[in-house]
């Protein structure tokens, strides 16, 4: 996990990241994309910053980031579940584990714990199948989990 | 010229360019094609599909706005599958629309409530989720109702193509998608200037004016087109009336000058007219209060005290001030009052505190001191050079030309300012030079132009004379040396100076900026210089563009109020012009040149001066150094000011004369590109508030000078018979386009460009400028320049726009600029009080902290009463054209501890 996530703007990082696609058409994309790798999610003084510095309308860049679902506009935990509901993870049990996971957490699908150490999101197919059913965790896997590995799982990510 | 293609269209044979989509080759033999998405004057968006066609030999159907025709293409518009396609689109778009046309403003003029009629559409077969957005009420003008929208995407395209504001655009996605601004923001947190084009383009309700909600049905409305009344645009609006009173403001697309776009002002700038502060019965001051009284007492009252005043000190005690604000038949009216009854040239107008320097300056070059190119050839100039004018604020249609010119043309853009203005944001070069030394700047591009020998050579040779001369003063001009003088860096002088003269078309476009300075006539004299270098002068889309300030300031000067010519600019020192006059006005006139306007309040203040006539203006704010403007109003005799309103000047007046609005009478404004136009009364006056044509004529007779005119169209016609210019100007010519002169006779069309193939005083003039330093520059007592200029949202003093609303809630006070470097040292902050000082008064003022002026300038509107600039600003005047020095002073700030 970037260490960087939720620990307020960068300015001196974010200038990195914008001067580096700054002279590129059509970099837009990628930009928001490291600018939420780094942050965590887009806060909004960081969009003011791509378009002053981008010279992007801001009504512009705000119609791209609330078209794709994978821009977050809103503080997220450092951690991303991403629980699979595909069809082979929820044969394989993807409910249960689900369940068990936001008993552990208190919290429910697509919200995040009031400490921000993690969110939780259910997603419909990881590509993993065969290790049904998975958990990935920012960006690691974990394949034929039952209810019962949930604890320790979690535990890795606990500070 | 492209060649044409020929298709059928329902059966008929039709032949457009090539080029042309299929909905305009509809249109062009009455074919119209439904469309909810398509604006003429936007690029297609293609989002609505309501214009589908069938083509034949084509599987699905196209959309005509955006499908180019195609030769022997064959294309029915209204077949059974076309019909079904598009009942289909619309009961989807219904699907999800609250219908309220019950009480819905656009009912009447919708354009989703007519095809809906049209085709027979009782409900959508469609149900399902519908939208609920709140209503966006957060600012004063625009109010936005997002579940009537129907995603159209026109209001983004004009926001954005044509306004380049983009502060409109879609966000989310699939059912959610609607409109929004960046982040979200209410309108009065966006860039959004209010311009109000969003609303004229939306199809539906889901933007409308705020104000006009539950005033008036579309169908009551009575419609009456006339002219703005703000800036020199001279805008096309038509008055929406109900009951005698303005609904909102409209303008038609077909409109000439401004093409259906207008600004802020112009769109919502018109509570003024129904403000019961207007002045309606004439009042006369007794035992120093102001009583009402009737008309026959008070102009009784006026007729005797002139003719006591002029009996004991003679015509030369008298001086009228006549009006940028009023037609060109109330100021022929004026001047020939003061000149024919009064018997003296004392007279002038506020066009003497904008652009004085620029008529006496390109008089001297080209012989003709008016704008010489027309603003719709702006768009088609390859290189625009905008000095000391900040368009986009000041002359927002004008900006939009620009725009189009950059956007559609590939225009180079270069700004002269040393204000970060909003144009500097489109340009590709941009001067910042120190206020004041724009002429060591010209001369710097023109020095780099003919070293490099860039200039037009067969043109210098052919039109212009003084060259050698020129060339001589321009030698020591060099971009190093005029670096140190300027701030401007050598290697950006020069590339101006290619940029500019490498163009095929290059146009200058300039105003205050330029004009009000002690060196103001030099200044435009050494842009003519530069456009005649470079051949850029008498041809399409190039020239030397002052734009004026005034709705009619072109004409309060093309009518001769000014003190020394009579209308068209006809000398009062020519004999021959003078007889002229003498033999139609039937009356002995003075040969002596007048008063300027700073020279009639010295004259005042040192008691030369007994009795002034004020029609139309406010030199308590408009003029600079007040406190001497106050002290030489209260010396005078005998004050008359005739106005709409109570203003800071009325308050020194014996006589207040209430007069109409722009609304309430008839008559003709010519803008700034020299177009005469029509202005329509629409309103009955308030109380017994009268023309003021039909004042000063009342005036006259009780003087005893015959002065009966039936209307304005035939002052008009005496006017035409007296100023060639005006020559072929009738009334009956004027209702369509109006006419730009010269337009010497009744078969002229009018002239669009000046100077082709001869300059209007033979050859053109080079005129050797070397530079002078402004008259008072900071010291260590003093140590900033002081600018003053206008904003947006407000108009000259503010007698009508702070009398607007929506206008003073968005713009409710004046503002000091000042750098954050100086800021800093000062320990101010953003909207602190500070305090302004100046040699000749000081004002108290919030700060606003913003890189918009450079250190050590600051910078503040004059529209304030309660913070009002001219209390600050030198009354130095150019040698020439008298204009004051507006754009210089030296100041001192503190911090304000209230």
């Amino acid at each position: 996990m970037n260490k960087n996530v939720n620990k307020g703007v960068n300015k001196e990082l974010l200038k990195e990241l914008v001067e580096k696609y700054k002279n590129e058409s059509g970099a837009l994309i990628p930009i928001l994309q490291e600018i939420q790798e780094s942050f965590g999610y887009l806060p909004e003084e960081t969009l003011i910053f791509v378009s002053d510095e981008m010279d992007i309308p801001l009504g512009r860049i705000w119609g791209v980031v609330t078209f794709y679902s994978q821009f977050y506009l809103s503080p997220r935990g450092r951690n991303i579940i991403r629980l699979c509901r595909g069809t082979a993870c929820h044969v394989r049990g993807g409910k249960r584990l689900l369940e068990k996971v936001e008993r552990v957490l208190g919290i429910k699908r697509g919200e995040t714990t009031p400490d921000f150490e993690f969110t939780l999101e259910t997603v419909r197919c990881l590509g993993t199948c065969f290790l049904a059913p998975v958990i990935m965790i920012n960006h690691d896997y974990f394949g034929r989990v039952t209810p019962g590995k949930v604890e320790n799982i979690l535990q890795q990510y606990i500070p | 010229m492209m060649s044409d293609v020929s298709l059928s269209i329902d059966g008929k044979r039709v032949s457009v360019q090539k080029g042309t989509n299929i909905l305009g080759a509809a249109k062009s033999i009455g074919v119209n094609i439904p469309h909810l998405c398509f604006e003429e004057r936007l690029s297609p968006i293609s989002a609505c599909r309501l214009c589908l066609v069938e083509v034949e030999g084509m599987e699905s159907l196209v959309a005509a706005c955006s499908y180019p025709v195609a030769e022997g293409m064959i294309v029915k518009t209204n077949s059974a599958r076309v019909k079904e396609a598009r009942r289909v689109v619309l009961e989807l778009i219904l699907s999800d629309h609250p219908l309220d046309c019950l009480t819905c403003e656009k009912s009447g003029s919708c354009q989703l409530e007519n095809y809906a009629y049209e085709l027979e559409i009782l409900s959508s077969r469609f149900k399902g989720e519908k939208s609920h957005y709140p209503l966006d009420k957060s600012n004063p003008f625009i109010e936005r109702d997002p579940d009537k929208c129907i995603l159209c995407g026109r209001c983004v395209a004009v926001c954005g193509e044509v306004q380049m504001c983009f502060v409109l655009d879609f966000a989310q996605r699939g059912f959610k998608t609607r409109m929004s601004t960046g982040l979200d923001r209410l309108l009065p947190k966006t860039s959004c200037t209010f311009c109000g084009s969003c609303i004229s383009v939306c199809p539906v309700g889901a933007l409308t004016e705020k104000e006009r909600r539950f005033k008036g049905r579309e169908w009551e409305l009575e419609k009456v087109s006339t002219i703005c009344p703000y800036c020199g645009c001279g805008c096309a609006i038509t008055l929406n009336i109900k009951n005698g009173r303005i609904v909102k403001i409209t303008s038609d697309p077909e409109g000439y000058v401004n093409e259906g776009w207008l600004c802020s002002k112009g769109k919502f700038g018109f509570d003024f007219i129904h403000s019961p502060d207007r002045l309606k019965y004439p009042l006369v001051k007794k035992g120093g209060e102001l009583k009402e009284v009737s008309w026959d007492e008070a102009l009784g009252f006026v007729a005797e005290k002139l003719k006591k005043i002029k009996e004991k000190y003679g015509s030369e005690s008298i001086a009228g001030l006549s009006s940028a604000k009023c037609s060109n038949e109330e100021n022929y009216l004026f001047q020939k009052f003061m000149r024919a009854v009064l018997g003296t040239n004392n007279v002038d107008h506020c066009a003497r505190l904008c652009h004085a320097s620029t008529v006496a300056g390109l008089a001297r070059a080209f012989g003709s001191g008016a704008m010489t190119n027309s603003m719709a050839e702006i768009k088609n100039a390859d290189c625009i050079l905008i000095t000391g004018s900040n368009t986009s604020e000041t002359h927002p249609i004008i900006a939009l030309k620009i725009k189009e010119a950059l956007r559609k043309n590939g225009a180079r853009l270069i700004v002269v300012d040393p204000r970060k203005i909003e144009m500097t944001k489109f340009s590709h070069l941009w001067l910042r030079q120190k206020p004041g030394t724009d002429v060591a700047l010209f001369n710097g591009m023109m020095n780099v132009i003919i070293s490099e020998g860039l200039h037009d050579k067969e043109f210098i040779l052919k039109r212009t004379q003084g060259f050698e001369k020129l060339k001589e003063m321009l030698h020591q001009y060099t971009p190093d040396y005029v670096e140190g003088i300027s701030g401007v860096p050598a290697h950006s002088i020069i590339s101006a100076a290619r940029m500019y003269s490498k163009a095929d078309r290059a146009s200058i476009i300039f105003a205050m900026g330029i004009t009000q300075h002690t060196t103001g006539t030099d200044n435009v004299l050494s842009l003519a210089n530069l456009a005649m270098l470079t051949g850029n002068v008498g041809k399409e889309s190039s020239g030397v563009n002052p734009l004026r300030g005034q709705n009619n300031v072109q004409g309060a000067c093309d009518m001769g109020a000014l003190p020394n010519v009579y209308p068209g600019y006809q000398s009062v020192s020519e004999e021959r012009i003078r007889e002229k006059f003498e033999q139609m006005w039937r009356v002995d006139l003075p040969q002596k040149v007048g008063l300027t306007v700073v020279e009639m309040i010295h004259a005042a203040e040192e008691g030369k001066l007994k009795a002034m006539y004020i029609m139309g203006e406010n030199p308590f704010l408009s003029d600079p150094n007040s406190n001497l403007t106050r002290r030489a109003l209260e010396k005078l005799d005998f004050l008359v000011v005739q106005d709409i309103f109570p203003t800071e000047t009325s308050e020194y007046a014996d006589v207040i004369l209430p007069a109409a609005s722009f609304a309430e009478k008839e008559g003709t404004f010519t803008n700034t590109e020299r177009r005469v136009q029509r202005v329509r009364r629409a309103l009955e006056v308030p109380g017994q508030a009268k023309a003021d044509w039909e004042i000063i004529s009342d005036l006259a007779v009780r003087l005893g000078y015959p002065m009966k005119y039936s209307s304005p169209a035939r002052i008009m016609d005496e006017i035409a018979s007296l100023t060639p210019i005006y020559g072929g100007i009738t009334y009956e010519r004027l209702d369509k386009r109006g006419l730009q002169w010269p337009c010497p006779n009744r078969d002229h069309p009018g002239t669009k460009f000046l100077h082709q193939g001869r300059f209007t005083r033979g050859l053109g003039k080079f005129h050797p400028t070397p530079y002078r330093e402004a008259v008072e520059l900071p010291d260590e007592e003093y140590p900033f320049i002081l600018s003053t200029g206008r904003v947006l949202f407000h108009w000259h003093t503010g007698t009508m726009t702070r009398r607007v609303k929506g206008l003073e809630e968005i713009y409710p006070q004046n503002l000091v600029e000042i750098h954050p470097l100086d800021a800093q040292k000062l320990s101010l902050k953003d909207a602190d009080l500070a305090r302004v000082i100046s040699r000749r008064g000081k004002v108290v003022i919030r700060v606003k902290v913003t890189d918009i002026s450079p250190p050590g300038v600051v910078f503040m509107s004059f529209h304030f009463k309660e913070a009002a600039a001219n209390l600050l600003t030198i009354d130095a005047l150019d040698p020439v054209a008298k204009i004051p020095e507006l754009k210089v002073c030296a100041v001192r700030i503190e911090k304000c501890t209230v």
